[in-house]
C-alpha cells in the first residue's frame, strides 16, 4: 500500500474540559475524496482547522505526504513543530472556508497573486497568468478585477478555491464551503468542485451538509458523533444501508429537513 | 452635517474677527502672531509623525512582541496616558538635563507631544487591528503566510481604514497640546499671544483671533482625514 | 545624586497641600462639566434649528480650540468687559466649558440610544414633554454613558497643570515653585508625575468596575429574579 496523504494518529483535541476530539485515527490515501458529515458540535470542522494548523493539537501526530506536520524530528525524537517548519509542510494543504475569507482590499485576481508572489516567491508575470488561468478554470475570467464586495457570495466562494489552488496544495480542505450561501448559489460552486475533482490529482477533505453530493462525490464518507468516527465506508453504504443507529439517526433526521 | 457647521462657524468667527481687528490696527500685532502660527504649525506636524510611528511601534511590540519588549510597550502607554502632557512636557524639559541629556525645546515639544499621543495612537491601532475578523488570519495561515507578512498585507491595510477618524481626533488633540509647549519658553502662537498681549495690550482681539487661527487648523486637519478616509474606503471596498 | 529622599520629605507636605487644589479644581471642573453638558446636548438636540445650529457650532469650536488658550481667554479677557474672576475660579470655569463640549457629544449618544418607542409610549401616556424626559428618557440615557463620563473626569484631572499657567497654587505650579527655590527639579516633577500616574491607574480601574455592574445591573434591571 502507498504512504497516506493524510494520516491521523490518535489526536486528542480538547478546549479546556471539553474534549472535541477523542484519539481519532484517520488515513486517507493519495487522490481520495473523502467527505465528513454528522451533527454540528461532533468535531468535523475541527478535524480540518486542525489539519490547516489553525488548531494546536494535545496529542497524538498528524503526518502529511509521508512527513509530521505537527512534530518535527529533532535528535531523532518527534518534537512539537516551530512556526518555520509549519511553514514549510503546510504549504501542502490548502483550504476554502464556510465564509470565504477573501481579502476584501483586493480584487480577485490580486486575491490570488498575493500568496504566490510573497510565500512561493514567483515573479508577478507568472502568479498574474497562474491566478488568470485558474479563475478561467472556475468560471470568472469576466469578473478578474472586480472586489469581493461586488461578487455574489458563489462567485466569492469560487475565487477563494482559485486562490488556494493557486499555491498548488496536495491536500484540499473544504469547510462547510456552500453553507453560507443562498441556495441557487450552491450548485455553482458544488460544480467547480466536481471539475476539480475529475481534473486535478488533489485529496479532497470536505465537512459537508449537501448528502446528495457527498453520495455522488465522495471515495468514502466518515460520520462523526461526540469527536469520534463512528462509521466509515463507501458512501452507498452509509447512505444506503448505515450499520450504526446513530448515522440511521442522523440521516433520516437530515433527510427528512430537506 | 458636522463639518458643514464647522466651516460656517470658521467663516463666521474668521469674519468677525478681521472686523474687530482691522478697526484696532492688527499691524501691530499679526506678524508676531503669524510667526508663532508656523512653529505651532512645525511642532504639531513633527509631533504627530512621531506619534503615528511610535503609535505602531508600540502596538505591534504589545501585540506580538516578546515578553520584555511587550512589558516595555505596556508600560509606555500607561505612564504616558497616565500622566498629562504638562508633566511629561516638564519632566522632559527640567529633569532629562540632571541626568546629562540636553535636548533643545523644540526636540523636547516634539518628543513629548508626539510619545503623549502616541500612546493614545497604540490603543487605537491595537482596537483596529482586532477589529480585522479572525477570518482574514485564518485565510492567511491556509496560504501559508508568514505572521509579519499577513499583518504587513492582509491585515494592517484593512485596519488601516478604521483607524483614520479616531487619528483625526488625535490629531486635533496634539495640535491642541502644542499649546503647552508657550511654557517652556518655544515662541509658539500661544506664547506669542502672552508676548503680543503685553506690549500691545489689545487683550480681546489677541485671543480672539488666536483662537481663531487655532481653529482653523482643526478643520484643516479635520478635511485633511475626511478626504483620505474617503479614498482610503474606497480602495478598500469599491462599489459598495 | 540623581534623587535625595530628604528633599523628597522636605516638600511632601506642601506637594500633599497643592494636590489638595488639584482635586478640589478636578471636582468643581467637572460638576460644571457634567451640568452644561447635559444642556449642551439637550440644546444641540432642539428641533429648533436656531438652537441647535449655533450650540453645535459652538461644540465644535470649543472641542477644536486649546484648553490653555480658553484659560488665557477667561483669565485675561473677560476683565476687559468688567468681569474680574479669581485665577481658580477662571481656570475652573474653563475646564468646565472644555469638557462640557466633551460630555455633551456623551450625553447625545446616550439619549439618541433611547429607543424611540420610549417617546412613542410616553405620549401615548399623555405625559409632558418635561415628564417624559425627567422621568422616562434620562434614566434611561445616563445610566450606559458613565463610564465615558467618568474618563472623561480622568482626563479633565490631568489636564488641571494647566491652571500653573495661571498661577493656580496647584500641583505643577508647587513643584515649579520648589525647583526654582532649591534649583532641583528631578523630584517635585517625578513626585508630580508619580501622583498623577498612580490617581489615573486607580481611576481607569475604578471605571471598570463600574463598567462591569453597570453592564450586569443594566442586562438584568430591578435586580436577581
Amino acid at each position: 500500500m502507498t504512504t497516506p496523504m493524510v494520516k491521523f494518529e490518535n489526536v486528542t483535541k480538547r478546549y479546556g474540559a471539553l474534549t472535541v476530539l477523542d484519539s481519532l485515527n484517520l488515513e486517507i490515501a493519495p487522490d481520495e475524496k473523502v467527505a465528513i458529515i454528522g451533527p454540528s458540535g461532533s468535531g468535523k470542522t475541527t478535524v480540518l482547522r486542525m489539519l490547516m494548523t489553525l488548531e494546536r493539537i494535545n496529542d497524538g501526530i498528524i503526518y502529511v505526504d509521508g512527513e509530521p506536520l505537527t512534530h518535527m524530528p529533532k535528535n531523532g525524537r518527534l518534537v512539537p513543530a516551530d512556526e518555520r517548519y509549519l511553514r514549510r509542510v503546510r504549504g501542502k494543504i490548502g483550504m476554502v472556508f464556510q465564509h470565504f475569507n477573501l481579502f476584501p482590499h483586493m480584487s480577485a485576481l490580486r486575491n490570488c497573486m498575493e500568496a504566490p508572489i510573497h510565500v512561493l516567491g514567483l515573479s508577478r508575470q507568472e502568479a498574474e497568468q497562474r491566478a488568470a488561468e485558474l479563475l478561467d478554470m472556475v468560471g470568472l475570467s469576466d469578473k478578474k478585477h472586480q472586489y469581493p464586495s461586488q461578487l455574489s457570495g458563489g462567485q466569492q466562494q469560487r475565487v477563494a478555491i482559485a486562490r488556494a489552488l493557486a499555491m498548488r496544495p496536495k491536500v484540499m480542505l473544504f469547510d462547510e464551503v456552500t453553507s453560507a450561501l443562498d441556495p441557487e448559489l450552491v450548485g455553482e460552486v458544488l460544480n467547480v468542485i466536481r471539475k476539480l475533482g475529475k481534473e486535478h490529482n488533489l485529496t479532497m477533505l470536505m465537512v459537508t451538509h449537501q448528502m446528495g453530493f457527498a453520495k455522488e462525490f465522495a471515495d468514502r464518507v466518515c460520520f462523526f458523533y461526540g469527536g469520534q468516527i463512528v462509521e466509515s465506508g463507501r458512501p452507498e453504504e452509509i447512505f444506503s444501508a448505515p450499520k450504526e443507529e446513530r448515522t440511521r439517526q442522523f440521516l433520516s433526521a437530515v433527510l427528512e429537513a430537506s | 452635517m458636522q463639518l458643514r457647521q464647522l466651516a460656517v462657524c470658521a467663516i463666521v468667527f474668521f469674519t468677525a474677527g478681521l472686523a474687530v481687528a482691522s478697526f484696532a490696527g492688527f499691524r501691530e500685532f499679526i506678524p508676531g502672531l503669524l510667526e508663532g502660527a508656523w512653529v505651532t504649525v512645525q511642532i504639531t506636524l513633527g509631533g504627530c509623525l512621531l506619534a503615528v510611528v511610535m503609535a505602531l511601534v508600540a502596538a505591534m511590540a504589545k501585540m506580538y512582541g516578546p515578553l520584555p519588549l511587550r512589558w516595555l510597550a505596556v508600560a509606555y502607554i500607561e505612564v504616558f496616558r497616565g500622566t498629562s502632557a504638562l508633566v511629561q512636557l516638564f519632566w522632559l524639559f527640567f529633569v532629562l538635563p540632571h541626568f546629562g541629556v540636553n535636548l533643545g525645546p523644540m526636540t523636547v515639544a516634539i518628543a513629548a507631544l508626539g510619545l503623549n499621543v502616541g500612546a493614545y495612537g497604540a490603543e487605537v491601532v491595537r482596537g483596529a487591528v482586532n477589529a480585522v475578523p479572525r477570518g482574514q488570519w485564518e485565510a492567511s495561515v491556509a496560504l501559508n503566510m508568514s505572521r509579519p507578512l499577513a499583518l504587513r498585507r492582509i491585515i494592517l491595510p484593512q485596519a488601516f481604514v478604521a483607524m483614520i477618524p479616531p487619528w483625526g481626533n488625535l490629531f486635533i488633540e496634539l495640535l491642541k497640546a502644542t499649546a503647552l509647549v508657550s511654557l517652556i519658553t518655544i515662541s509658539d502662537l500661544a506664547f506669542k499671544a502672552q508676548q503680543m498681549n503685553q506690549t500691545t495690550f489689545r487683550t480681546v482681539e489677541i485671543f480672539t483671533i488666536v483662537l481663531i487661527v487655532y481653529l482653523a487648523i482643526s478643520v484643516l486637519i479635520t478635511v485633511g482625514t475626511r478626504t483620505l478616509e474617503t479614498f482610503a474606503a474606497r480602495g478598500i471596498a469599491r462599489g459598495r | 545624586m540623581f534623587w535625595d529622599w530628604n528633599y523628597v520629605w522636605e516638600i511632601t507636605p506642601a506637594l500633599l497641600r497643592a494636590s489638595l487644589v488639584t482635586i478640589q479644581a478636578t471636582l468643581l471642573g467637572f460638576a460644571l462639566a457634567a451640568t452644561l453638558g447635559l444642556v449642551l446636548a439637550i440644546m444641540r438636540m432642539s428641533r429648533t434649528s436656531w438652537i441647535s445650529v449655533p450650540t453645535a457650532g459652538f461644540v465644535e469650536f470649543i472641542r477644536s480650540t486649546p484648553v490653555l488658550i480658553q484659560i488665557f481667554f477667561i483669565f485675561f479677557v473677560f476683565p476687559e468687559f468688567g468681569i474680574v474672576l479669581p485665577a481658580m475660579t477662571a481656570g475652573v470655569i474653563a475646564l468646565g466649558l472644555h469638557y462640557g463640549s466633551y460630555c455633551s457629544e456623551v450625553y447625545r449618544a446616550g439619549l439618541e440610544n433611547v429607543p424611540r418607542g420610549q417617546w412613542e409610549a410616553a405620549t401615548a401616556l399623555n405625559l409632558s414633554p418635561y415628564i417624559t424626559f425627567r422621568d422616562i428618557i434620562i434614566p434611561q440615557a445616563i445610566p450606559p454613558v458613565v463610564p465615558a463620563l467618568g474618563n472623561y473626569l480622568v482626563a479633565l484631572f490631568k489636564e488641571t497643570p494647566l491652571l500653573s499657567a495661571i498661577a493656580v497654587l496647584e500641583l505643577m505650579q508647587t513643584a515649579k515653585i520648589l525647583g526654582s527655590q532649591s534649583f532641583r527639579y528631578v523630584e517635585p516633577i517625578t513626585l508630580v508625575g508619580g501622583f498623577f500616574l498612580v490617581m489615573s491607574l486607580v481611576a481607569a480601574a475604578f471605571i471598570r468596575q463600574v463598567e462591569a455592574w453597570l453592564n450586569r445591573s443594566l442586562r438584568n434591571p430591578g435586580g436577581e429574579r
